[in-house]
């Protein structure tokens, strides 16, 4: 419109006013102080404050994962040396069995060769005991032979000769 | 996209049907002046035509009966108006010869004031109860978006080292403003910022807490240098003036540069809708003074954010270029770049 000219003109749209500047500057002056208060304090505190707790858990993070990332080194180091640890164990574990295996079956060989030795003994021993038994049998039965012969046949050449021969025969046997 | 679209018609509708019975009484008026206006229904083109020519017989009267009614709107007064429903007459104060009535501007500035510490009394109590492991929630959130925009965008970016002292400033400024511009677009408003006193005042702030800054971080040698702007000793008597013109020309700046903005978005407003009136037309006023406006208001409203923050953003960058040290050329040359 053409009266915005006249609007301006008029000089009343800059047309001073000392009561609205004192109103003004009272009334913001008051909302300044009371907002700094109740508003702008609480609120720039928490925002710092969470920047700070961001940034710290950031840094918290980055550090959680260095120590991660050194652990997780270590425990792969760990985990080679114990495969190594474990590989030396198997090893020796197999040696040893190896050399207690050797171990037994000479001991037990050997046993077998004494136990082997002392049953020969001992069927020796027994063979010359049954030989006594047996000679101690025969002269008793010779003696019982000669008693009866001697009962039915009182001819003493004829038993003299028996029992001549049989002694021969017996000690050519024995022998 | 989808939502601007939702929006607009609502909007439109809602616009119009406040419209509609201004419409009406104004052209009830117009009809009985003119008299046989009314009797024209040989179509919309040749009515609004026959209206047009009407309309200019008579439009010195008209025009300054419109001129009268947007000035009624714009400018300050001691009468807050509720048309049609009546008025209340302001109190009248004077001390020692200096009067401080109540005005209608006044009136704004409180109820802005209300505003203010009614939505940050709310949100500081969020804050006051929250760990900072906590996020901000509903209106806090919203609040919180817009501080830290001016606590690392403006004051940050622009002061550099030791902005945190003046963020209360800037931060006051800024949603004192942006709400004294929001509640000059509301029906029965009156924009507080849209009087030459009230910016000046805020401009002052300004200016004092730009020099005041200055003194303190360079000190009454340091201040004085600046003056010269590190020139040779001759040319001193052209530099110092200059320099000193600089130091009144920021805050001049700063109170034109919002009052107009504010004035003009709604002198233009007014003047859309007046010219439906002035030529008595239903065609004008839903071809042209309702969209417009409509436009315009939607304008006003992007307006009222932008020159809120470009008050604070240049605050900021006064206060920016008055504490920048002389070895720091860069940040200055930074902070004049924007």
């Amino acid at each position: 419109m053409l009266t915005s000219g006249i609007i301006l003109l008029a000089g009343s749209l800059l047309e001073p006013n000392p009561g609205l500047i004192f109103w003004t500057a009272v009334t913001f002056v008051i909302v300044l102080l009371i907002l700094k208060k109740i508003a702008w304090g609480p609120i720039l505190n928490a925002l710092e404050e969470r920047e700070k707790g961001i940034q710290s858990s950031i840094d918290r993070a980055h550090q959680a994962k260095d120590e991660s990332e050194a652990i997780l080194r270590k425990n792969t180091e760990l985990l080679a040396k114990a495969d190594a640890e474990s590989d030396k164990i198997i090893r020796e574990g197999k040696d040893y069995a190896d050399r207690l295996r050797a171990d037994f079956t000479e001991k037990a060989q050997a046993e077998a060769k004494k136990m082997i030795a002392t049953a020969k003994d001992e069927i020796e021993q027994e063979k010359r005991r049954a030989l006594d038994v047996l000679r101690n049998e025969v002269a008793d039965l010779a003696v019982k032979g000669a008693e009866k012969i001697i009962k039915t046949a009182l001819d003493a050449d004829m038993q003299k000769k028996i029992v001549d021969s049989m002694i021969q025969d017996l000690s050519t046997k024995r022998n | 996209m989808k939502r601007l679209n939702v929006i607009n018609p609502k909007a439109f509708i809602k616009v119009f049907a406040l419209l509609v019975p201004l419409l009406l009484s104004g052209y009830g008026i117009a009809a009985a002046s003119a008299g046989q206006s009314s009797s024209i229904s040989g179509g919309p083109v040749a009515a609004s035509a026959v209206e047009a020519v009407h309309g200019g017989a008579q439009a010195a009267p008209e025009e300054e009966k419109a001129g009268d009614v947007i000035m009624h709107h714009i400018l300050d007064n001691r009468v807050f108006a509720f048309e049609p429903f009546g008025s209340v007459e302001l109190p009248k104060i004077v001390v020692g010869g200096f009067d401080i009535s109540i005005t209608k501007h006044v009136v704004m500035l409180w109820l802005v004031s209300a505003t203010l510490l009614l939505v940050f009394l709310l949100v500081g109590g969020k804050y006051k109860g929250m760990t900072p492991r906590q996020a901000p929630k509903g209106l806090a959130n919203a609040i919180e978006a817009l501080v830290e925009f001016i606590r690392i965008d403006v004051a940050k970016s622009n002061i550099g080292h030791g902005y945190e002292k003046h963020l209360p400033y800037l931060l006051t400024v800024f949603f004192f403003i942006l709400i004294c511009n929001l509640l000059g677009l509301i029906p029965y408003g009156a924009t507080a910022t849209g009087n030459v006193n009230v910016t000046l005042t805020l401009s002052v702030f300004t200016f004092f807490i730009t020099q005041i800054a200055a003194f303190k971080a360079h000190g009454v040698k340091g201040y004085l240098q600046h003056l010269t702007a590190g020139t040779h000793w001759s040319l001193w008597i052209i530099m110092v003036p200059i320099e000193i013109i600089g130091q009144f020309t920021k805050p001049f700046a700063l109170t034109v540069r919002l009052f107009a903005n504010m004035t003009a978005g709604h002198i233009i407003i007014l003047s859309l809708i007046f010219i439906s009136f002035i030529l008595k037309s239903y065609i004008v006023a839903l071809a042209v003074s309702v969209p417009f406006a409509i436009f315009i208001y939607l304008l006003e409203l992007f307006v009222a954010f932008l020159q809120a923050f470009v008050f604070t953003m240049l605050s900021a960058l006064f206060i920016g270029l008055a504490t920048a040290h002389a070895g720091d050329g860069g940040h200055e040359a930074a902070a004049a770049h924007h």
